[in-house]
């Protein structure tokens, strides 16, 4: 048996809370395991801005019951994508896309409303076939005959919750942990309820909930079958933002506990926060790396510099500066610093308008999103490979 | 292949709850076996007892095997069709069921009350006869042979109907063309049992045997073909790659 924690967050009424020390699904024994490359070279630890496990309530060690994921050997990538195309008739929803991702990896997949992102879900997902290309979903390969044992390791929450909504929301979570097989639903329910903090709604037709709680109860349905990889399609859309903030905690905690995470979203900030990589698609991918990669890929890194009064000739005070690469004004007392580590540079650039004397007013690098880098590449149509 | 019968119990137990909380489906289950007791009950009532010799050489009990010929379609085609257009159809489709799991417990959810609703009204049928009509009229209406034939027969019907509603209901993209498809699928059986009931078919037991062993092998034949219409991409993005 598959054994993996997940983390005991609620959801909902405060911030994130623990519910026990132990995980949500977890069993036995569990141990942090180290984290891995795989072949490809992906590393599973959080970029910069993703949420940190220390800002979970919980110790991660608490969240991991099984050394190595069942669904392939270690160090292979728990999602694998080749050249994968998906046409309907003369349409093409997506083509040639290929990736690999880790176990315990969040991977952001973002791109406009009918780039393919829900139709690459519901193709590895086993619900439609491919037209070209392959893929392996938790160490199976995707094939006509495989649809059953890939679907038993994974999980879809789609964009729509799709709840029975003439049942309550314990007859719904009944259903579908039968469906999955659960061994000790009754136990798997209560635990999933309790991570989306709907006990106290349990009994309520799914019918009568608004449109955040049936989302919650989507999250919930998903939890149920303690998935190897979780598929999740806009899991914060219609979400308070305090709800939201306790999905992305939760989204964190799972992937300590090395559930891989495929998180379609139309919020970049979102994606920013709490995916390893992303991958940008329109119809074909765009990119795909780290957030902080794909700025850096795309934008010049920039330092800008405010005084008090006009320079007098700036090119002074700024050319063979170390780490810095050439400089713009930008207004009467702005100038902008095209740098390469802004770490060597800033604390130059002081130095050197201190002992001149000027009168610093600001300086600080200039942060691109990663709405920058999604505008920058749908807009434009280029494509950047990253990490 | 092997079938889990734990998914198939899921599937039946959810439409079960569902039925119950869908009061429409409730009444419209329960009208059609009343519109179909009104003409016998009336006929057995008005007969004039000297004429019930002639009741014993007809199957006026087999005229009322239309309502498992007719009750099931309904909910047996809105069974897919429905799924799709709330959006619950991908969920559950996202889950390890077989398609022939899935539409298994489709079917059994549709079968179970339509018996139960079948039964029901073949017992009530039956009782008003044995105590309003005259006792000459009921013992030549009331004969062993057209009760077995009502008890096998029944779950037999019920289920082709069934599996020509979920196969129709498989293919559709509306669930009121699908039902009034459903309904037009029905009519063959019933016009069957009617002319059956009327005496217009004659029956035998060995007629009643190669047709039980047809329509077992129809809802066998019906079962797997429904599977094989059930295509989950044309099902979720409407249509096929």
């Amino acid at each position: 048996m598959r054994g993996r924690g997940v983390a005991r967050l609620g959801i909902g009424s405060g911030s994130a809370y623990m519910v026990s020390d132990v995980g949500l699904f977890g069993r036995g024994d569990r141990s942090r395991r180290p984290v891995e490359s795989d072949a490809k070279g992906l590393d599973h630890e959080g970029s910069a801005g993703r949420l940190d496990a220390g800002s979970l309530p919980l110790p991660a060690d608490s969240l991991v019951d099984s050394p190595v994921a069942a669904g392939g050997s270690p160090g292979a990538p728990a999602l694998s994508a080749s050249g994968l195309s998906k046409r309907f008739g003369d349409r093409v929803a997506f083509r040639d896309v290929s990736f690999d991702i880790g176990y315990g990896e969040v991977f952001g997949f973002l791109g406009p409303n009918g780039a393919g992102k829900t139709t690459t879900v519901r193709t590895l997902g086993t619900l439609i076939t491919p037209t070209s290309g392959s893929a392996t979903v938790a160490g199976i390969p995707l094939t006509p005959e495989s649809g059953v044992d890939i679907r038993r390791r994974i999980s879809i929450m789609p964009e729509s919750p799709g709840l029975y909504l003439r049942l309550s929301v314990l007859e719904n979570l009944e259903c579908f942990a039968e469906l999955y097989d659960t061994p000790d639903p009754t136990d798997r329910i209560d635990r999933a309820l309790r991570a989306v903090n709907l006990v106290d709604r349990a009994g309520d037709a799914c019918g009568a909930l608004s449109k955040g709680l049936r989302q919650r109860v989507a999250l919930a349905r998903a939890l149920l079958s303690d998935p190897e990889i979780l598929f999740l399609d806009e899991p914060t859309a219609g979400l308070d933002p305090v709800a939201a903030r306790a999905v992305h905690e939760l989204i964190a905690a799972l992937s300590r506990s090395r559930v891989t995470i495929f998180l379609t979203t139309h919020r970049l900030e979102e994606a920013e926060r709490l995916c390893d990589r992303v991958a940008i698609l329109n119809t074909t991918l765009r990119t795909i790396g780290r957030p902080a990669e794909l700025r850096d890929q795309l934008f010049t890194r920039t330092l800008t510099v405010k005084t008090l009064a006009p320079l007098n000739d700036p090119g002074r005070f700024f050319d063979g500066l170390p780490a810095v690469d050439g400089w713009r004004q930008d207004g009467p007392v702005g100038y902008v610093l095209a740098i390469s580590d802004a770490a060597v540079a800033a604390p130059a650039v002081t130095r050197a308008l201190v002992t001149a004397g000027a009168d610093v007013l600001s300086i600080g690098e200039s942060q691109h999103s990663l709405e920058d880098v999604y505008l920058e590449l749908i807009d434009e149509n280029q494509t950047v490979r990253g990490g | 292949m092997s079938i889990s019968s734990r998914r198939v119990r899921a599937i039946v137990r959810k439409e079960l709850r569902d039925f119950r909380r869908n009061r429409n489906l409730t009444v419209s289950m329960a009208i059609i076996p009343v519109l179909f007791c009104v003409q016998p009950l009336v006929a057995v009532f008005t007969l004039d007892p000297a004429a019930s010799i002639t009741l014993r050489h007809q199957h006026v009990l087999l005229y009322m095997l239309g309502i498992p010929a007719l009750v099931p379609s309904f909910v047996a085609a809105y069974s897919v069709v429905g799924e799709r257009q709330q959006g619950t159809l991908e969920p559950v489709l996202t889950t390890p069921i077989r398609r022939e799991e899935l539409l298994l417990g489709k079917a059994l959810a549709a079968l179970l009350p339509s018996l139960a609703v079948a039964y029901l009204v073949y017992g009530l049928f039956l009782a008003c006869v044995e105590l309003f009509a005259a006792p000459v009229v009921a013992s030549a209406l009331i004969r062993l042979p057209d009760l077995l034939a009502q008890l096998f027969f029944t779950p037999l019907l019920a289920g082709w109907s069934i599996w020509l509603a979920i196969l129709i209901s498989t293919r559709s993209n509306d669930i009121r063309v699908a039902q009034q498809f459903a309904l037009l699928a029905s009519l063959p059986s019933i016009a069957v049992t009617t002319l059956v009931g009327l005496n217009v078919i004659k029956v035998s037991l060995v007629a009643c045997l190669v047709a039980a062993t047809a329509l077992l092998l129809l809802n066998r034949i019906g079962w797997r073909l429904a599977s094989a219409m059930f295509d989950r991409e044309r099902l979720i993005v409407g249509t096929k790659g």
